[in-house]
């Protein structure tokens, strides 16, 4: 996005003066467009998520608000934007009030450097990755916060609960991510997925079977760090009422949401970025070559092309993690634990230097050779399991007593 | 020019503004019945609170936080050695490379496996009474 910034503030001729505000006034539009697209995406998640919920559960979900009650996100919007702000006597006020500050801004900063598309970023940060790990952590202090803040026992425990979860999993998807960093041999986001290639044999998951075995770890702790299920003890209703949110309502309330959907798409756009290929086109070897080849609406189109692609990937894994979510059960807190610090922790580990360990290889004389080999029989593999499970829902479907139903819209 | 991080504390000043202005904007149009009886005592499942929340709670968490701390200094501090890796690769030192990295990591290992032996991963200690249950 710098590069159209200064493409276009050069046609306009400014003074220096004019110039600073040209600046500011560009970043202030930039991250409000940002912003917009946040609340829209976190708003439209919230009836997607209930209306997957409902098919999954066998019922309808919310469909009264507008079509197929698509407007019921800004209905709940408007009803608690006009809700009492119950604070109650016994909390410590100031870091009350203040906790959502820190939840909501933690995940919607993560948006400065994450990509949508080729050259579609706000902040082309050259530490990318690390920068997004490094202020997503700013969540668990709001949610610590807010836990201990209230005053309640249900509210102390879901935030001691909740802290402790997240940091743990830092560590193994810090690991995760170190694994595909040593590929790439560089931090920034852009540079990642151009370190990739559009077929799945290029994708960083598929580059050898440490990568995978990161890809799997990775994904589980971003589920633990977002507080999805099956990791969502800090919310767990049955035992501790709603966690850390307990005391809060109205706009306080929806902003802890807010967070959490908005942090729906930090981790499916990290995951894509980092295992997925990110926005490569299949078939587009060069996708900057294309680009800085053709001008005008051939560029424009070509980098439509770049976000359609990331999106689609991205909204996929949006799907799978709410699909999880309703089929898997919570797991208990101490188990919890043990997967991390006993399995997530040394297989972290032995993927990072796995990974180094194939660095090394690719480099050698034949080791372009066994690096192509081993590429393609992953792939294989993962078709081969993707065909089983299209294979095992075919069969499951035909051995339904009652005629299949299945409508996604009514 | 700082182009990146100048974009960087707009958005975190714009999710401040964000979370600051809807708040404002709330408080012109709802309502403030606070003074309704029981409505601002804590939520205890309908019972009354007893004491406060602000009480001693397993020192666990504060283990595991203790382990955080250590395994995530470590993952710092490993970012940049791992990103120099490849370009040391290309210049032919990539195996000394990799092996300083393994003995890092091989120390932290032992540190991880000291942790598990001793019981610091485990979530239920069990504290082993010292007298025998005949003489209770």
């Amino acid at each position: 996005m710098k590069e159209l910034f200064f493409e276009l503030s050069q046609s306009w001729q400014l003074e220096p003066l004019e110039m600073t505000g040209a600046i500011a006034l560009w970043l202030v539009v930039v991250s409000a467009i940002v912003l917009s697209f946040v609340a829209t995406f976190a708003g439209v998640t919230s009836w997607v998520e209930r209306r997957v919920a409902g098919r999954m559960m066998s019922r309808i979900g919310p469909n009264r608000v507008g079509p197929q009650g698509f407007l019921q996100w800004m209905a709940d919007g408007l009803k608690c934007f006009l809700k009492e702000d119950v604070i109650p006597n016994e909390v410590d006020k100031p870091l009350f009030r203040f906790a959502p500050y820190l939840v909501f801004t933690g995940t919607f900063a993560a948006f400065a450097a994450l990509p949508f598309g080729y050259g579609i970023v706000a902040a082309d940060l050259n530490i990318g990755i690390f920068y997004v790990t490094a202020i997503t952590a700013l969540v668990v202090i709001g949610i610590l916060m807010a836990g201990w803040s209230s005053n309640n026992k249900w509210s102390l425990l879901g935030g001691v609960r909740s802290a402790a979860q997240i940091v743990s999993y830092e560590i193994p998807s810090g690991l995760a991510i170190l694994s595909v960093v040593v590929l790439a041999g560089t931090l920034n986001l852009q540079a990642i997925i151009a370190g990739q290639g559009g077929f799945p044999w290029d994708w960083y998951i598929f580059n050898n079977p440490f990568t995978l075995m990161a890809f799997f770890i990775f994904f589980a702790s971003i589920l633990a760090e977002g507080n999805r299920t099956p990791f969502d003890l800090p919310e767990a209703e049955s035992e501790l009422v709603a966690g850390y949110l307990t005391e809060y309502s109205g706009m306080r309330f929806v902003f802890f949401f807010f967070g959490e959907w908005a942090n729906l798409w930090v981790m499916s756009a990290l995951i894509t970025t980092l295992f997925l290929g990110g926005w490569q086109i299949p078939g587009v070897a060069d996708l900057a070559g294309v680009v800085a080849g053709v001008q005008g609406a051939a560029k424009t189109l070509w980098i439509l092309l770049s976000v359609v692609v990331f999106f689609a990937k991205t909204l996929v894994l949006v799907f799978v993690v709410i699909w999880i979510r309703w089929t898997l059960p919570r797991l208990r807190v101490d188990q919890l634990m043990v997967m991390c610090w006993k399995y997530f922790v040394p297989f972290g580990f032995l993927c990072m230097m796995g990974s180094a360990l194939f660095v090394l290889i690719a480099q050698s004389p034949l080791g372009e050779t066994v690096h192509l080999v081993v590429r393609l029989a992953l792939t294989g593999l993962g078709g081969l399991v993707l065909l089983l499970f299209v294979r095992r829902t075919i069969l499951n479907v035909r051995e339904l007593q009652d005629p299949f139903y299945f409508k996604v819209l009514e | 020019m700082l182009f990146e991080e100048y974009m960087v504390f707009t958005f975190i000043a714009l999710g401040m503004g964000f979370v600051l202005m809807a708040l404002a904007a709330g408080a012109l149009i709802r309502p403030k019945r606070m003074d309704l009886d029981k409505r601002n005592t804590t939520y205890e499942c309908g019972e009354e609170a007893l004491g406060q929340a602000w009480y001693n709670f397993n020192p666990r968490f504060y283990l595991l936080a203790l382990v955080f701390l250590i395994f995530d200094v470590e993952v710092v501090v490993t970012f940049p050695v791992i990103v120099a890796l490849r370009q040391w690769t290309e210049l032919g030192t990539g195996a000394i490379a990799f092996i300083e990295i393994l003995l890092f990591v091989i120390i932290l290992v032992i540190g991880l496996i000291f942790l598990w032996v001793r019981g610091d991963l485990e979530w239920f200690k069990h504290i082993i009474d010292p007298t025998p249950e005949e003489e209770v």
